[in-house]
């Protein structure tokens, strides 16, 4: 039991890390979508320069959480790319767009026609990405492959607010200009709001058509992460409010996370509820094993390059 | 369109796609570590313009490279969920490591993109160290895992389920080695002459007026790269063409349309390939006998010991297989008369750039068709012996539609590139990003 949990909190790690950082990505687009008022293109700007020299390596997590999934859970897998074909491919086809339109438009910027088309493309693909990965997300949490469900959509649509919150709230840091920062200061109040909102409904849609998930939503160890996670939505508001930014990040990463374990709460020991349990769906021991070495030996590789990326880009300005 | 054609031509238009991104993902970090070490050691500004220009080239491939990687991670699932079940748990070590070794890529290739500014000069080019070494890498896992398809391993089967599974015997099958540096080489031919084609294209059109000391050091950066990895590609493909005379057969015959096992055999170029038969080909006597065995009248195994059931397509083998030998051979003779020109301290003439603008393309050939052999090949395969190509595909529908939808993405991604590598390369500031604000003040 023990090297199965390990793979599945290695998968669930990769997966929570990818919503913070995948999330912040995304939501970037969606306010460069968004972006308006007298400061429209400097909103873009630092939306750019905030995203430019991370999001490659913000993406490598889903690899990463989509290879522990198959290595380690090949059967689940197999179901999972099978019914949840369609969302995934679409989720896919706009990760492709996204990130082809993101550095298309930087270096065409000086063609202000092209630049503009693949800007829209940026933005409109960076709200079907993860509308759809959190859309699949929900047909798989309820155990049926329901991907056009009320239920299923309406988690794509909290996936959408979620990354739009974590990005508003990242950005707020990434502009010297203190006008720049109020404007991402009120979508990140904004946004906190809509993640309120827009995370009722699956709630409410769950309790009516979808009674088992509820019921497992319900259930202490879920309980206590989405309370969590509630309550650190509200933290992130005092934070920005306050000025406090630093504090804000680290509380709305943590948000993120609570989601994460709220839906990890629910489902626990299922890997897909009514098909696969992960004791079920394990790989071999030996697989297992290898994995897990592998990534504690690519964590001492990894750990100490990604704390090199974020000091010299998220760090404070260079002195040079 | 049939279901499994349906699958297979959106992975192969995938891999099609991704492969010339993921290549030059991996030779470009080369060049701009050389170059820009240059500029460091002779502060000569020229040097400098090339690892900015080769940079931005790059970033425009580097991106897309890794997005389109991204959707093949995921189409291995997504279109042969039958083969993931079964090797997921077998092969997946290799592709937990590439995640890895991607992931390095992908945090260096930012820091060196985005820290001209914030890194010292010496500390910017030594992050590109990594990436070379991270490329390399995550091609040479990846080329694990297609070797393991071609001789699994690392597992037994008991009344039809799999067990005794070993990793490390499943990452390290026999053909791991030779794929591994036939993939990895092939990246840098490709890069080399794709590098010095531009250069020489930038040459022979208008003698590079505006910049030709960087034109020129770009170009012989590149085919040094080229002309050591030219000849040492067509070493490791007469190995890996041996191994396959010994290991897979089947695949040996397609590539050299041998379809009736025999001494004294001969290596037919091109023909036209019938049911059972090759006619028209230019035929070399004894050839294949001596390549395969070192005797030329040593007995090769044709098609005829393979059942009909389990032979590849053998024509699209055939031709490609030509084509990329062909191609490569091509390359070793434009390769070695650049090396004998510039040996002798001359300046490339006119015909010699034509020849080098030509091997661009050629490489990209070279490789596509390379892959072609090693895919069509292995049919109707999927993991050679265990599962049938067939067998593992997806039961989820509307295959077609994904397959054109995904088509018109590549074809738009593949203009567009083109369009802003050219810009890149042409204007003297093309494609340096400006602020929206900044460009709207002025």
């Amino acid at each position: 039991m023990t090297l199965v949990l390990g793979a599945a909190l290695v998968a669930l790690g990769a997966l929570a890390l990818y919503a913070v950082f995948g999330g912040a990505d995304f939501g970037g687009g969606v306010w460069d979508l968004l972006a308006s008022g007298p400061r429209r293109d400097a909103q873009r700007d630092a939306i750019s320069n905030a995203i430019g020299p991370v999001w490659e390596s913000n993406h490598v997590w889903l690899i990463f959480a989509l290879v522990a999934l198959f290595t380690c859970f090949p059967p689940a897998y197999a179901d999972i790319a099978t019914y949840l074909n369609a969302p995934v491919t679409i989720a896919l086809a706009g990760i492709v767009l996204r990130g082809a339109a993101f550095v298309f438009r930087n270096y065409a910027s000086d063609a202000v026609n092209t630049a503009r088309t693949w800007t829209a493309v940026f933005g409109a693909s960076s709200i079907i990405a993860p509308f759809f990965l959190g859309d699949a997300a929900g047909a798989l949490a309820t155990g049926s492959y329901a991907w056009t469900s009320p239920f299923a959509l309406s988690v794509g649509a909290f996936a959408v607010a979620l990354s739009a919150q974590i990005a508003a709230v990242f950005l707020v840091r990434e502009s010297a200009d203190r006008a720049l920062r109020d404007d991402f200061r009120r979508r990140a109040v904004r946004a906190t709001l809509a993640v309120w909102i827009v995370g009722l409904i699956p709630a409410l849609l769950a309790r009516s058509a979808e009674p088992s998930f509820f019921a497992a939503l319900t259930a202490p160890s879920a309980r206590i992460a989405i309370i969590t996670a509630m309550l650190l939505g509200i933290a992130v508001m005092l934070l920005i409010a306050r000025h406090r930014d630093t504090l804000a990040r680290l509380a709305v990463g943590a948000e993120a996370l609570a989601v994460l374990a709220g839906w990890f709460g629910a489902q626990a020991p299922s890997l897909v509820p009514g098909h696969w349990t992960l004791e079920a769906a394990a790989a071999s021991p030996a697989m297992l094993e290898a994995f897990l070495i592998a990534a504690a030996g690519g964590a001492i590789v990894l750990i100490p390059s990604l704390l090199l990326l974020f000091a010299v880009f998220k760090g404070p300005a260079p002195s040079r | 369109m049939d279901h499994v054609i349906a699958a297979r031509a959106q992975m192969g238009t995938s891999l099609a796609f991704h492969i010339v991104f993921a290549a030059l993902g991996v030779g470009l970090p080369l060049l701009v570590f050389v170059a820009e070490g240059l500029w460091l050691r002779t502060k000569r500004r020229a040097y400098y313009d090339l690892a900015r220009t080769w940079a931005k080239g790059m970033a425009i491939l580097f991106a897309v490279g890794a997005v389109s990687g991204t959707i093949l991670a995921f189409e291995l699932g997504l279109l042969w969920p039958q083969f993931m079940k079964y090797a997921g748990g077998i092969i997946g070590l290799p592709f937990s490591l590439e995640g890895f070794a991607f992931f390095i890529e992908a945090i260096f290739i930012g820091l060196y993109l985005y820290g001209w500014e914030r890194l010292s000069p010496r500390a910017h080019w030594l992050t590109a160290l990594p990436i070379v070494i991270s490329g390399a890498a995550s091609a040479g896992f990846v080329t694990t895992a297609n070797a393991w398809m071609n001789m699994p391993t690392g597992f037994r089967i008991e009344n039809g389920k799999i067990v005794d599974v070993q990793p490390f015997v499943a990452m390290l099958s026999r053909p791991w080695l030779v794929e591994v540096v036939h993939t990895t080489l092939a990246a840098y031919v490709v890069t080399g002459f794709g590098a010095a084609a531009i250069c020489a294209w930038a040459l022979l059109r208008n003698g590079a007026t505006a910049n030709r000391e960087q034109v020129r050091a770009g170009l012989t950066i590149a085919m040094i790269v080229a002309s050591v990895a030219i000849p040492l590609q067509m070493i490791v493909g007469d190995v890996i063409a041996r191994f396959d005379a010994d290991n897979e057969p089947a695949k040996f015959a397609s590539m050299e349309a041998l379809f009736h096992t025999r001494r004294d055999a001969p290596i037919t170029i091109g023909g036209i390939v019938f049911h059972d038969s090759v006619r028209y080909g230019l035929e070399i006597p004894d050839a294949l006998s001596l390549l395969a065995a070192f005797d030329p009248h040593a007995e090769v195994k044709g098609l005829d010991r393979v059942p009909a059931y389990d032979r590849p397509p053998v024509a699209i083998v055939h031709y490609s297989f030509d084509a990329m030998v062909g191609s490569a051979s091509l390359m070793l003779l434009i390769a070695f008369a650049w090396t004998v020109v510039t040996l002798r301290k001359r300046t490339a003439a006119r015909w010699l750039l034509v020849g080098i603008a030509l091997a661009g393309p050629l490489s990209v050939i070279a490789m596509e068709a390379g892959w072609f052999v090693t895919e069509f090949g292995r049919q109707p395969w999927i993991a050679r012996g265990l599962l049938r190509t067939t067998d593992a595909v997806t039961i989820a529908p509307g295959l077609d539609v994904q397959f054109y939808g995904f088509s018109v993405v590549y074809v738009i991604l593949a203009a567009t590139c083109w369009w802003l590598l050219r810009r890149v390369g042409t204007h003297e500031h093309g494609g340096e990003r400006t602020t929206l604000a900044s460009e709207a003040q002025s």
